[in-house]
């Protein structure tokens, strides 16, 4: 129980816990100025302020942005790919084009779109949704960014200049292997695989500090919310996973560039271990994109059935268990290399077991829904739409994880369906809730009712004539990342009707385009809290101040806005005239101490541009890596050398440090 | 400014602090979090690679100990002027942090140097073979590590001679040391892998 | 000819193993569409249903734990009928004596069937023959990528792993030609990587693998025989073999029976004499990317040859 709960006794140390009395104004001293606090909080102007950007909300905003461009191309190449496969024998694309465009589909889908975007909304999400000023490590999050953009635009560039990877999405040796793919394109792949995952890791590092860090005074543990769990679960998902891709990238591009043998089972090395390695972080990847949609629905479905989520523990509870058995099914990836059948029954029982906390959360949603009343507003349609969709997705993911089925299926359309109804149903359908329910908030207008119903419905339809049908073609024997089929096979209908649906699904995500565009300009002004809900991000204008709060929240509950008594008290004593930023404890949440963060920098910008150099270079020539690390080393310098002294001398520094006072407790103030 | 009711003030609490209640150190854990899983998941890897091999090392003779070993022996001794940076760096204690620095710096150096012949003495080349390229794997990582640590510390020394200096660039030292702290740890299980592994056939 | 009798299908079963897997499938769809109307029931009835009291919490804890309940029976059943079809799949015995050591290639199929004594083992591709009603197992590995062997009215799919050999068993019991494909990404021609697999009585696969054991047969005719000679001389035997002949290639498919075979190139074009031409002169246009280039012969010369292989019967 916080101090925060209660009227404080009257601890004696003015200081830290000022007698509070309602009809008092502040002290002079501790009166924030908002409009100083905007000036320092600013970024700067131009051009190379721009590039200088170090708030989490403008670089969640252009996260955000970024990664939906990505979305957008990936998906135009999947329309492409959808009207090669219109019809049997189809001259449209050639196996060499459709190889590329498969690949790039799935790659830019997987890792600069579906992860990225969740981290996006933990970017700009989490910081606000806790209270704090900015997200741990500013100036880090910025290089995340531009790590991310420049590794798009270097996929991008080399598939337009036809070296383009065309490998899969998960690009198993041999055949990206020196042998069997001449050129460049695998390195392309594994290279883009190190550029998002340096960008996701640093993220995640942000958000876990963050998290446990810069919470408000008051959100112990039992209130954080369940969005910023579902991230937190996440990035500590991606802290574990994702080393095992990019020691597999690094030992492929090393097996194409200098000659090593990790995947050559002529030299003692072993094509299995890429899948083993691959899929180690391939798992746990679908969960890091499924585990933070989980925490939109918890958000959605809480705000529009007007009640807190039932079952607050059980919904985090399952959140660690998903991430905990989430690392142990890789292998129901590679059922079909035909391992002994002992180990196939405990991948298949851990498979069908990650069901019964996916269940778990259904059940508290709809218990939540059936315990509100629900108000059905364009986000909560959404959600509506992940709820059905997605079961369709989790149960044929309960029928692929029996390993007879799976070895029919496996690598067939039927998989396809599989995952586009899990990916799309159980991460697309919140992330366009999540764009509905948090555009006020950030853009300060409403996204418009009518386009948003017609860009739901159509979406909603399209999808299931996309990939329905898809079902049934894997059934009927259709191997998936195939350019063509023979018009004997009877699977020209069926494709047909899902290029139509692709067709169906384009035009919506025009229509959201569209929406987003007008309403940009001309959407509902939205106020602070359009949906009347409980959480900090509600607590501060739309969009925020650059400071967020002007003055830092703490809460007393979950949902702090519906919650908090009104005299909550807020955190003053933060200095206004530089970046002051408050850290708590990580249990507790009680103050610790103040800290001060980074002002806009142009470093990180150029330490990611040496970065990138040197990573493009290196698929090269090794030597990249040694020419590279030069302006790589002068980057990182000037982005850790300090401007000038910062606050010092101010105090008697390490000073003691201060506990707050339990009720009814004298201050107490230990050592260091 | 509508001015809140109830106020919690927290301009008395110290602008910054040491160790677990830094970010910093948090940022640091998390780093080594990541770090730590890439070297277990590259000795899983040596571990299945051997499997797939019907001798070990494939017909080559087991890397020489002596460098190895004394590599090792540098390491461990190297954590003592680590821990006493560390501690002056929770001391605020320019002149001993400007020392021990200096200290840890010369053992960086020595450790690299020593690598070197490290990798003289594996007998086999990265590309001779899929042992020798976990091998030199490992070791390259792990080399990656000290590299950076050794670098790390370069600068801060330079700026805790050049200044400018502010107590928070003694939070900087003192996670540099924790730091350094993980690359000696992190080095026994790949000591082990790499040395004793193939002998204990 | 083939089109017709064409089958891929996992819901069509030939064989024991396919129909135990069949059957689980079905369970499996009717249990999951269960849930799917009970759970969207839930879902839509928690809108629709205007209620004036919002229900207890210790109501909701109730129903939600009967919920985790149900799932848990749910899936327990489920995996206990996995783990039986998988029992039951693998228990078609080793008994077999038909063995087939089958290499995937970058984009075909090459076979050999095993024999005790080495005189009697032979070597085919694209095509197998096997007798209705037993067990055949089948050695499987790569030569250079990973490739997957895929028959789904017979069973499952096995990956072939270069530096594996791995085995898999299957029995046909209903006789007919069934299609398989390539069902692991392997490259540019993927896509045209398929096989027939015919299943036929005992005696007439027994007759097949005593025709395939022989040599090629001579040509009896002059043209055939000049046939032979323009392949002979051709590039052809640097990567095709032809028992019987000089010719002794092994990068492409075994010819020697290519006139048995239903179809050229992984089931990319039927076996006629036009197919079989414009292959031979440009198989770039039909299977782009494929390792067989692209032969300039005068007509004649290729008129001689495919009077030539259509004896290769
Ligand atoms: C967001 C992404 C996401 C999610 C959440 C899931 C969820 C699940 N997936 Fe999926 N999966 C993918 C993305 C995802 N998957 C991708 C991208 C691939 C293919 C990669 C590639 O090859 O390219 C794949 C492939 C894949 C395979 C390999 C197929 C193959 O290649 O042969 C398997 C096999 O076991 C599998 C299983 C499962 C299971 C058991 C779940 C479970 O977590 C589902 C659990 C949920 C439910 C079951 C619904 C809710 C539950 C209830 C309402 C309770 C009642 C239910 C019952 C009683 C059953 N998935
Ligand atoms: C989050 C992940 C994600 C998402 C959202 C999608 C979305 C879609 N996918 Fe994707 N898909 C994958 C992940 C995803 N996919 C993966 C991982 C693979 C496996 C790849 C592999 O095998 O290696 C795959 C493979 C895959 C295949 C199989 C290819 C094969 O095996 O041969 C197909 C085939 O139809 C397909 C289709 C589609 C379609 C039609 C959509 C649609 O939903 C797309 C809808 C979007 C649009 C249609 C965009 C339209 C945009 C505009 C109109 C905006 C205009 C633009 C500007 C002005 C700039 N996908
Ligand atoms: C460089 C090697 C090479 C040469 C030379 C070559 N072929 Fe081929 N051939 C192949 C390969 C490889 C395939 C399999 C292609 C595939 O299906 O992907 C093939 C397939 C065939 C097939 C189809 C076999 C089947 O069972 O599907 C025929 C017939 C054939 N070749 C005839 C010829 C003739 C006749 C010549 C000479 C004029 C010739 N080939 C020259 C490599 C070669
Ligand atoms: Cu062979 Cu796909
Ligand atoms: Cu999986």
């Amino acid at each position: 129980m916080s101090l925060l709960d209660q009227e404080p006794a009257d601890s004696g140390d003015e200081k830290v816990v000022p007698p509070l009395d309602p009809a008092r104004t502040l002290p002079a001293s501790l009166d924030v100025s908002a409009e100083k606090l905007e000036a320092v909080w600013a970024e700067k102007p131009g051009l190379f302020g721009w590039l200088s950007v170090v708030n989490h909300r403008d670089i969640g905003r252009r996260y955000i942005v970024t990664a939906f461009v990505f979305f957008f191309m990936a998906g135009l190449l999947a329309l492409v790919m959808r009207i090669q496969l219109a019809r049997p024998d189809n001259h449209f694309l050639g196996p060499d084009a459709y190889n590329q465009i498969f690949t790039m589909h799935g790659t830019v889908m997987m890792f600069l779109f579906a992860v990225p975007v969740m981290e996006a909304f933990g970017v700009y999400v989490v910081p606000l949704m806790v209270g704090a000023r900015n997200i741990a490590f500013p100036r880090l999050n910025a290089f995340s960014y531009w790590m991310f953009l420049f590794g798009g635009i270097f996929v991008f560039v080399m598939f337009a200049l036809n070296s383009g990877p065309d490998v899969g999405w998960f690009a198993y040796p041999p055949l990206s292997g020196p042998a069997y793919t001449p050129g460049k394109r695998a390195d392309v792949w594994a290279q883009l695989i190190t550029f998002t995952e340096l960008a996701g890791l640093a993220v995640s590092v942000e958000i876990i500090v963050t998290v446990f860090k810069l919470r408000a005074p008051g959100m112990s543990l039992n209130r954080i919310p369940l969005f910023v769990w579902a991230q937190t679960i996440t990035a500590f998902m991606v802290l574990l996973a994702m080393p095992a891709v990019m020691l597999a990238s690094t030992a492929l591009i090393l097996d194409r560039l200098v000659g090593t043998h990790f995947f050559n089972p002529a030299e003692g090395g072993d094509p299995l271990l890429w899948q083993h390695l691959f899929w180690f972080f391939g798992h746990p990847e679908v969960y890091i994109i499924f585990i933070p949609a989980t925490g939109i629905v918890s958000t959605i479905v809480s705000t529009f059935s007007r009640r807190p989520a039932f079952g607050y523990l059980a919904l985090v509870l399952a959140l660690v268990s998903t991430a905990f058995i989430g690392f142990g099914l890789w292998v129901h990836h590679m059922f079909a290399t035909g391992l002994p059948q002992m180990g196939e029954s405990f991948f298949t029982a851990a498979s069908i077991m990650i069901a019964i906390p996916s269940g778990l959360q259904f059940f508290c949603w709809i218990a939540t829904m059936w315990g509100g009343r629900v108000v059905l507003k364009l986000p909560m349609l959404w959600v509506l739409g992940f709820f059905i969709v997605f079961l369709v997705g989790g149960l044929t993911g309960v029928m692929l994880a029996a390993v007879p089925l799976d070895l029919q299926v496996h690598d067939t359309f039927f998989v396809v369906a599989h995952f586009h109804y899990v990916l799309i149903g159980g991460a697309l359908f919140p992330l366009f809730g999540a764009v509905y329910y948090w555009f006020p908030k950030i853009t300060g207008r409403m996204l418009g009712e009518r386009l948003g119903q017609w860009n739901f419905w159509l979406f909603t339809l399209g999808f299931n004539l996309t990939f329905f049908p898809m079902h049934i073609l894997g059934l009927e024997g259709m191997p998936r990342r195939v350019y063509t089929y023979q018009a004997e096979t009877g699977w020209g209908d069926l494709n047909y009707l899902s290029t139509i649906g692709a067709g169906v699904l384009g035009v919506s995500v025009l229509v959201f385009l569209v929406n987003v565009i007008v309403s940009l300009r001309a959407g509902v002004l939205a106020g602070d809290n359009p949906w009347g809900a409980g959480t900090l991000e509600w607590a501060t204008t739309s969009p925020p101040p650059n400071c967020n709060f002007v003055y830092p929240p703490t809460v007393a509950g979950v949902n702090p806005l519906w919650e908090n008594p009104p005299d909550q008290p807020v955190v003053v004593g933060l200095r206004d005239d530089v970046r002051d930023v408050l850290v708590t404890y990580v249990l507790d949440a009680e103050p610790d101490h103040r800290t001060e963060f980074p002002e806009p920098t142009i470093w990180p910008f150029c330490t990611a541009l040496a970065t990138s150099a040197l990573f493009i270079g290196s698929i090269f020539t090794p030597w990249a890596v040694v020419i590279g690390a030069v302006p790589l080393f002068v980057g990182l310098t000037g982005w850790f050398w300090p401007k000038e002294a910062g606050e010092t001398g101010t105090q008697a520094w390490p000073i003691q440090h201060r506990t707050l006072p339990k009720p009814g407790e004298a201050p107490a103030g230990g050592p260091v | 400014m509508n001015v809140p009711a109830r106020t919690l003030d927290v301009s008395g609490l110290a602008p910054g602090a040491f160790g677990h209640r830094t970010l910093l150190w948090w940022g640091t854990l998390g780093l080594m979090v990541i770090e730590g899983m890439a070297f277990a998941l590259a000795i899983a890897a040596y571990f299945y690679i051997r499997l797939r091999n019907t001798t070990w090392p494939p017909n080559l003779p087991p890397p020489l100990l002596l460098w190895g070993t004394v590599n090792t022996l540098v390491l461990l001794v190297s954590v003592v002027p680590n821990e006493l940076t560390k501690r002056a760096a929770e001391r605020i204690d320019l002149r001993a942090v400007r020392l021990w620095l200096l200290v840890c710096l010369a053992f960086g150096v020595v450790f690299n140097v020593v690598r070197v012949f490290e990798f003289m003495s594996l007998n086999c080349a990265w590309n001779t073979n899929a042992y020798g390229s976990i091998v030199w794997m490992l070791l390259g990582l792990h080399t990656v590590h000290i590299v950076t640590d050794l670098v790390d510390t370069a600068v801060l020394t330079v700026l805790m001679f050049t200044g400018p200096i502010e107590e928070k660039r003694f939070v900087d030292v003192a996670e540099n040391a924790m730091y350094w702290y993980f690359v000696v740890l992190t080095w026994l299980p790949i000591y082990g892998v790499i040395y004793w592994a193939p002998r204990l056939t | 000819m083939h089109a017709a009798s064409v089958l891929q299908s996992v819901l069509a079963p030939a064989g024991p193993q396919a129909a135990h897997i069949a059957r689980l499938w079905w369970l499996m769809f009717w249990v999951a569409t269960a849930v799917f109307v009970i759970v969207s029931a839930f879902v839509v009835g928690a809108i629709v249903w205007k209620r004036t009291e919002p229900r207890r919490d210790d109501v909701l804890r109730v129903a939600v734990t009967l919920g985790v309940a149900a799932t848990v029976v749910t899936l327990f059943v489920l995996l206990v009928a996995s783990v039986w079809t998988g029992r039951a799949v693998a228990s078609l015995g080793a008994s077999s004596t038909v063995t087939i050591e089958l290499t995937g290639h970058q984009w075909w199929w090459e076979a050999v069937y095993d024999d005790g004594t080495p005189s009697q083992r032979f070597r085919t591709a694209n095509e197998l023959h096997i007798p209705v009603g037993r067990p055949v197992v089948l050695k499987v590995t790569s030569h250079d990528v990973i490739h997957s062997f895929w028959v789904p009215n017979l069973h499952g799919k096995r990956d072939l792993i270069p530096g594996y050999t791995t085995a898999i068993w299957l029995q046909a019991d209903t006789p007919g030609i069934y299609r398989g494909q390539c069902a692991e990404f392997c490259g540019l021609q993927h896509a045209r990587m398929a096989l027939y697999v015919t299943a036929e009585s005992n005696d007439a696969f027994e007759r097949w693998r005593m025709n395939q054991r022989r040599e090629a047969v001579q040509p009896t005719t002059d043209n055939a025989r000049l046939g032979r000679d323009v392949f002979l001389r051709s590039t052809c035997t640097q990567c095709h073999t032809i028992r019987g002949t000089i010719a002794g290639g092994a990068m492409g498919p075994d010819l020697t029976h290519l006139a048995t075979r239903g179809t050229i190139a992984a089931g990319t074009l039927p076996n006629t004499r036009g197919h079989l031409a414009g292959w031979i002169l440009d198989s770039q246009s039909a299977k782009p990317g494929n390792q067989m280039p692209p032969n300039s012969l005068p007509a004649g010369d290729l008129q001689l040859l495919l009077t030539y292989l259509e004896t290769l019967k």
